[in-house]
């Protein structure tokens, strides 16, 4: 997977998480993940398709996101609140929109589905051509995860950064 | 949250009425924190852009604001379909998916602004003001300076 589609990621979630928790946050481990996806905790799936195909999982584990979605919401929530996994879901829709509007205005065309929570143990498998970039983002309330698996699709030739697909 | 000014009718001094229209509970709670802040009222809600046009019949808001991405129907087609019955409407998209290709398409189809989100509160607030323009004015706040 190109860096250029992994910056954009590190940007937005970058800005909206240092935003949304009114704290700086920091660049974790990133690693690449042949296996299957196996959700942490509460997990929020957009589908990308189009000139860049795939998809991307924002998941953290429980009790980070009870700490993220009270400071967001500006009242203590508990982690079974269903008002969690809504904040996880809008997060992740944040940090992906802003993503791919970086990716739209460099010059690739594709369509964003919405988020949705991803409540099965495992993804599906990955494929030689859609390896998966773990990000890990280190909040003052835990950490975030983003699973990227994202390929550039059939529809794509030559990006406007100039880039061959 | 930091409280604003209240921004009012100013053919009638009454509090403007929002139609806050998004997928996400968790993202329309924050905006109807916002407009609450702003001194404003709600209207309705709904969470596509189908609903949308029926709440905007039943509602009539002075402002709708928007997602763009939905299911059944997005923000944008949702916003057209309103306008081209309310040529008056006033919508305000607010969405992350904020690129430019988005954003001079609902511009086109009726839409009056665009606010990214993450939204800022103090964006969103001078958003409105401009957006209303003539129909709205700022009136101080009860126990505040401003």
């Amino acid at each position: 997977m190109k860096m250029e589609l992994i910056q954009p990621f590190i940007n937005a979630a970058d800005a909206v998480l240092s935003q949304g928790l009114n704290s700086p946050m920091e660049i974790g481990n990133f690693t690449m993940d042949k296996e299957a996806y196996r959700r942490k905790g509460v997990a929020a799936m957009v589908e990308l398709s189009g000139d860049i195909e795939g998809r991307v999982i924002f998941d953290v584990m429980p009790k980070t996101a009870a700490k993220i979605a009270s400071q967001l919401a500006g009242t203590e929530l508990p982690e079974t609140d269903t008002l969690v996994r809504e904040a996880v879901c809008e997060l992740a829709n944040q940090v992906i929109g802003n993503a791919v509007a970086t990716l739209n205005d460099q010059g690739f065309h594709f369509r964003v589905h919405p988020p949705r929570l991803h409540t099965s143990e495992h993804g599906p498998q990955i494929t030689a051509d859609t390896e998966a970039l773990v990000l890990c983002f280190e909040t003052a309330s835990g950490s975030v995860f983003i699973n990227i698996a994202l390929r550039y699709g059939s529809s794509a030739k030559v990006s406007a950064t100039g880039v061959s697909a | 949250m930091e409280q604003f000014s209240p921004i009012k009718r100013s053919k009638d001094g009454q509090a403007i009425r929002y139609l806050i229209v998004d997928d996400s509970v968790f993202a329309r709670k924050n905006l109807v924190r916002m407009i609450e802040s702003f001194g404003g009222e709600i209207a309705g809600e709904a969470g596509d852009g189908m609903t949308a046009i029926t709440e905007y019949e039943r509602s009539k808001p002075d402002i709708v604001l928007m997602d763009i991405t939905m299911p059944q129907m997005e923000g944008i087609e949702s916003a057209e379909k309103i306008v081209q019955q309310n040529p008056d409407a006033r919508i305000v998209m607010v969405s992350s998916v904020g690129y430019q290709e988005n954003i001079v398409a609902a511009l086109q189809r009726g839409a009056r602004h665009f606010v990214q989100k993450p939204v800022k509160p103090e964006v969103l607030y001078e958003v409105i003001k401009y957006v209303l323009g003539e129909d709205g004015v700022v009136a101080a706040a009860a126990g505040a300076g401003a």
